[in-house]
């Protein structure tokens, strides 16, 4: 292993190309997050509608995408649909291979965040004349996200992450399919896969920043 | 007007309200004494459509309130409600919280609401507490909050159930004067209070509850004066 000579000035020149590979990475990450957190509140109406069948499908999403690899699930968003003649491209099958798996989770989050809210809560709001909807969307949905807030941000860096699964359905812009390019190019793999373990450390340290940030700013109570 | 009418309701096997014939008139203020679990409670939610009855018909200002016709929510604007748990909105400050329910339900405007907030705040002695949040309040002080946010939507009735129960005996008065206030003002009130002497003072009409049934109503002096149903002489015996 002594015989390896480090050449670091090679992976500095492509720098540039990681740091906007690590653009995308995060462009993916936060929409994912975005449409996840929609998704996943929507899955939560479904389980609170009492209707069976779209209970079932709520039930269904949150059993794949908690139970099966999230390489599965993005597998399946490129190569699964293709079979059917749906042609996706790299980033949107990342994308919603990420975002399918973010909803999946987020969704049984919110599930345990509603059981620490009392139903006295929406009664309260429907006892001012409150609909159901409005009640949900102004007095426990706000509440729910609080409480769901440090395991969302958990997901979010869970969404960096995954995003370097995106390789293996030929994803190249992100940060892990450019660093994967350049490998093949240049062979300075250790060096190269070094600074990318690096800018993703940096990414996720960056969220747990700004989770901090968000919690202080918008909880006062 | 709020008329019940042979109202029957159960839970399960448990008959809680064993056929209630009550009418209470505009302006007057009731207060419903009794046991736990005499229905005194169950009969307030009834009233506002927050649980369903099994017979019988409930009428305010002649809208049935079990009817499927009816848009219930409409129907609660003109009935407030505050029970024995404030259940203040925790993520709203205690302006918002009263804010609220005028603004998504009535669509008033911001301006709109917040002067009706404040207006109803000062009234209940909260005009210093407009910012804070509810968790900083005492038990008594979010009780008010919480009589503010249902007078805010202007409703023609209040139910009050047992809203002095949960707090602490030093916390009760301020309460109870909040109350006493809005019965001086004309507001027509059912109380339904473990709180004697109060109901004693500030009702037209005292009903006594016993095991799902009305078992004795008359003015206050009367009811407390020269009890005639054995199990209310029995009561006020306890209570007293």
């Amino acid at each position: 292993m002594f015989n390896y000579t480090f050449q670091w000035k090679q992976v500095y020149a492509r720098l540039p190309e990681m740091l906007e590979g690590a653009l995308v990475t995060m462009q993916i990450a936060v929409l994912s997050m975005v449409i996840g957190i929609v998704l996943a509140v929507m899955l939560t109406l479904f389980r609170l509608s009492g209707n069976r069948i779209l209970g079932g499908v709520a039930q269904a999403w949150v059993e794949v995408a908690r139970n099966t690899p999230a390489l599965f699930q993005i597998y399946m968003a490129h190569f699964g649909v293709a079979s059917f003649g749906i042609h996706f491209s790299p980033w949107t099958s990342l994308l919603i291979g990420i975002t399918f798996n973010n909803a999946g989770y987020l969704a049984e989050n919110f599930r345990g965040a509603l059981k620490a809210i009392p139903d006295t809560q929406a009664r309260s709001g429907r006892s001012l004349g409150m609909s159901e909807l409005q009640a949900f969307r102004h007095i426990v949905l706000p509440q729910m996200l609080r409480i769901a807030f440090l395991p969302m941000s958990n997901q979010m860096v869970w969404a960096v992450l995954m995003t370097s699964l995106g390789v293996t359905v030929g994803m190249n812009t992100d940060l892990y399919g450019v660093t994967q390019d350049l490998n093949a190019l240049t062979f300075r793999t250790f060096e190269l896969f070094f600074v990318a373990g690096v800018i993703f450390y940096a990414i996720v340290k960056l969220i747990q920043l700004a989770t901090r940030l968000i919690a202080w700013r918008m909880f006062r109570y | 007007m709020i008329e019940i009418e042979n109202v029957r309701k159960s839970f399960g096997a448990l008959e809680v309200l064993k056929g209630i014939d009550l009418t209470v008139q505009n302006g007057e203020v009731l207060t419903v004494i009794g046991g736990s679990g005499s229905g005194k409670s169950t009969l307030l939610t009834c009233i506002n459509g927050l649980e369903p009855i099994n017979a019988g018909t409930i009428r305010v200002d002649g809208t049935e309130v079990h009817a499927k016709s009816t848009d219930i929510n409409k129907l609660r604007q003109k009935i407030g409600i505050v029970f024995q748990q404030w259940n203040a909105f925790p993520h709203l400050t205690v302006k918002e919280n009263v804010m609220l329910a005028p603004r998504k339900v009535l669509k008033q405007s911001r301006a709109e609401a917040e002067a009706m907030a404040v207006r109803q705040l000062e009234h209940v002695g909260l005009g210093d507490k407009l910012d804070v949040y509810p968790t900083r309040l005492s038990g008594g002080q979010q009780q008010r909050m919480a009589i503010a946010r249902a007078l805010a939507m202007s409703p023609r009735y209040m139910l009050f159930d047992e809203v002095t129960s949960a707090l602490d005996p030093q916390l009760v008065g301020e309460v109870l004067d909040t109350l006493r206030m809005l019965a001086s003002e004309g507001m027509t009130m059912i109380c339904v209070t473990h709180e004697m002497k109060f109901a004693r003072e500030v009702s037209d009409r005292v009903a006594f509850f016993h095991q799902g049934v009305m078992a004795e109503i008359a003015p206050p002096d009367e009811l407390f004066g020269s009890p005639r149903d054995p199990n209310l002489q029995q009561f006020l015996a306890a209570t007293h």
